[in-house]
């Protein structure tokens, strides 16, 4: 689903951020990506959202190769892609229910579409009710659940979650991590950077460790 | 309903040997809505629509910054459209004052009544002319005392200095200026004829400084547009900084460049539209201030002037230009800015 090859990213400031890494996820598997801050884990998940585009090496996503996307692909490959971040990147003036429709809204879906989808993920996610309310009238872990919601609302064969429990407290952090599970368990590949160790360690699954740009551990 | 693309696949697919491929191929089909084509028509039509109301709700919610950008927008159109419209009217001036031409015929002052009259009817039945009038001199001192406001000095005066004089008119299609000169010749020969003068030259001048006017006022359009473009152009930039953020989350959600300039483009048809609409309501109250002062002047002046308003189809225009701009300003800082608005 996700395979790297040989991948390098230099940067004319900093240097070299990541050396020939090298790993293969694949699909409906579930993989922390650990290491220092600094290791070079934000610069592979912009590698993986074509935000950036590595130096050497070739990132291939279901079988398509992101290191030669054109630009006007970009979009519909990171349609299938699901994000979440630590800090939700929520539209703070719309509400949970318009949140969360963004991708399907972007994707061209008509009105119907739209509404009986993201009624059926606010279930899954255990917002049943609160599709009305706006996001700062949520708590942290509601919020993230609105993000993850928002993620898997589309469908994309891969989540990638940059430090998705960063915010929360360590309860909520194991709720957020079986709602991860569920979705690997119906074959989806989700990617979580995470420097959480004693959580990362409570699963079992399968760990990146980056090491100033070098993979570890695969 | 619920068939997702990926579920078609076989769960084992791996790839085995990466090799590169082109991304066209497999990309857009799985990533789009499903759907017939009318389900897809429908939702790109609610698209639009959103985009329409959403942006003219994103002005409403602004009153005063948006007042304020409409307001500075709809007295730059107006002072455009304003300028074209006298251009307009001074066009319609000269056209009347053209089907006008006279050639006046001052005779020499040994010349009896009986003789100018003859004169006259010699005149009336040359071809080229379609209308002579005689105007002995009682008449004419009668007009000049009216007209001239020396009425009080010319009643003082012994003996009426005023020669008798032949307002002749030439055939309409005698609108060539050699031909007209010619005519002027013809009668300047006359031994009964002291000058023969055609009104051509004051015209001709009129003419030049209305063709220069034109100009001008092409050029100061010219400027008046570029500022509303800017005035849109920096508005939405402003927009678009603001609400930055939700540009990067829509384009990590994979909205193309399209989808995101959509809202702004309407936002700058809106401005154009409705700034278009205060400036037609600006100009026409203008030009309806002074129109009564227009008509007095021209009834001095004997004509039938009338004031041209904007008509219908110019209406049209003047709002699809004010259209036409909002967006072109919106989109020349969207192609800009949106290259620049990358997610970090």
């Amino acid at each position: 689903m996700l395979k790297f090859d040989n991948v390098s990213k230099r940067y004319q400031e900093t240097g070299e951020v990541l050396r020939d890494v090298s790993f293969h996820l694949r699909r409906g598997e579930l993989a922390f990506l650990t290491g220092h801050s600094g290791a070079g884990k934000s610069t592979l998940l912009k590698l993986i959202a074509v935000m950036e585009r590595c130096n050497k090496g070739s990132i291939f996503l279901d079988g398509e190769n992101l290191s030669h996307a054109k630009e006007k692909h970009i979009p519909y490959l990171r349609r299938k892609m699901g994000f979440i971040y630590q800090d939700y990147k929520l539209l703070q003036d719309r509400t949970v229910f318009d949140n969360v429709a963004l991708p399907l809204v972007i994707a061209g879906f008509g009105h119907q579409e739209v509404g009986r989808k993201v009624r059926a993920v606010l279930d899954k996610v255990g917002l049943t009710g609160k599709e009305k309310k706006f996001p700062l009238a949520l708590s942290g872990g509601e919020q993230q659940r609105v993000g993850i919601a928002r993620a898997v609302v589309n469908k994309p064969p891969i989540i990638i979650a940059d430090e998705p429990t960063g915010n929360l407290d360590p309860d909520l952090s194991a709720e957020i991590m079986r709602l991860f599970e569920n979705y690997q368990q119906v074959g989806v590949t989700v990617l979580i950077a995470s420097h959480d160790i004693s959580l990362i360690s409570k699963m079992n699954h399968r760990v990146l460790k980056l090491d100033h740009g070098q993979l570890v551990t695969r | 309903m619920n068939k997702h693309p990926q579920k078609k696949r076989p769960q084992t697919r791996e790839i085995k040997t990466p090799t590169y491929k082109p991304v066209k191929s497999d990309v857009r089909p799985n990533t789009v809505a499903g759907g017939g084509f009318i389900d897809k028509a429908n939702a790109y039509r609610d698209l639009h629509a959103h985009a329409l109301f959403s942006s003219l709700g994103r002005l409403v919610a602004e009153p005063f910054s948006s007042i304020m950008t409409i307001a500075v927008l709809a007295i730059a159109i107006s002072l455009a459209s304003g300028f074209y419209l006298v251009l307009v009217n001074a066009q319609q001036l000269t056209g009347n004052l053209e089907a006008s031409t006279q050639i006046s015929l001052f005779l020499k002052e040994e010349v009896s009544d009986n003789r100018a009259a003859k004169l006259l009817e010699t005149i009336k039945s040359n071809p080229k002319v379609q209308q002579a009038t005689l105007i002995n001199r009682e008449q004419g001192l009668e007009e000049f005392k009216t007209y001239s406001g020396f009425g009080s000095a010319v009643d003082s005066l012994k003996s009426n200095p005023l020669p008798i004089v032949i307002e002749v008119s030439p055939k309409n299609s005698l609108t060539n200026k050699d031909d007209l000169e010619a005519l002027q010749h013809e009668f300047q020969q006359n031994e009964g004829v002291e000058l023969a003068q055609l009104d051509m030259l004051w015209l001709e001048r009129l003419q030049s400084i209305i063709a220069l006017g034109g100009q001008a006022v092409s050029l100061l359009n010219l400027m008046l547009g570029l500022a509303v473009l800017l005035i849109t152009a920096n508005t939405i930039r402003l927009e678009l900084h603001s609400r930055r953020e939700e540009v990067i989350i829509a384009k990590l959600m994979g909205a193309t460049h399209a989808f995101i300039r959509r809202p702004f483009l309407y936002a700058g048809a809106w401005m154009g539209f409705i700034s278009g609409v205060a400036a037609w309501f600006i100009v026409t109250v203008l030009m309806l201030a002074l129109r009564s002062s227009v008509e007095h002047l021209s009834r001095l002046y004997g004509g039938d002037f009338h004031l041209l308003f904007f008509s219908f189809g110019q209406t049209l225009q003047l709002i699809a230009i004010a259209i036409g701009l909002g967006v072109l300003g919106a989109w020349g800082v969207l192609i800009y800015q949106l290259q620049r608005t990358k997610p970090e």
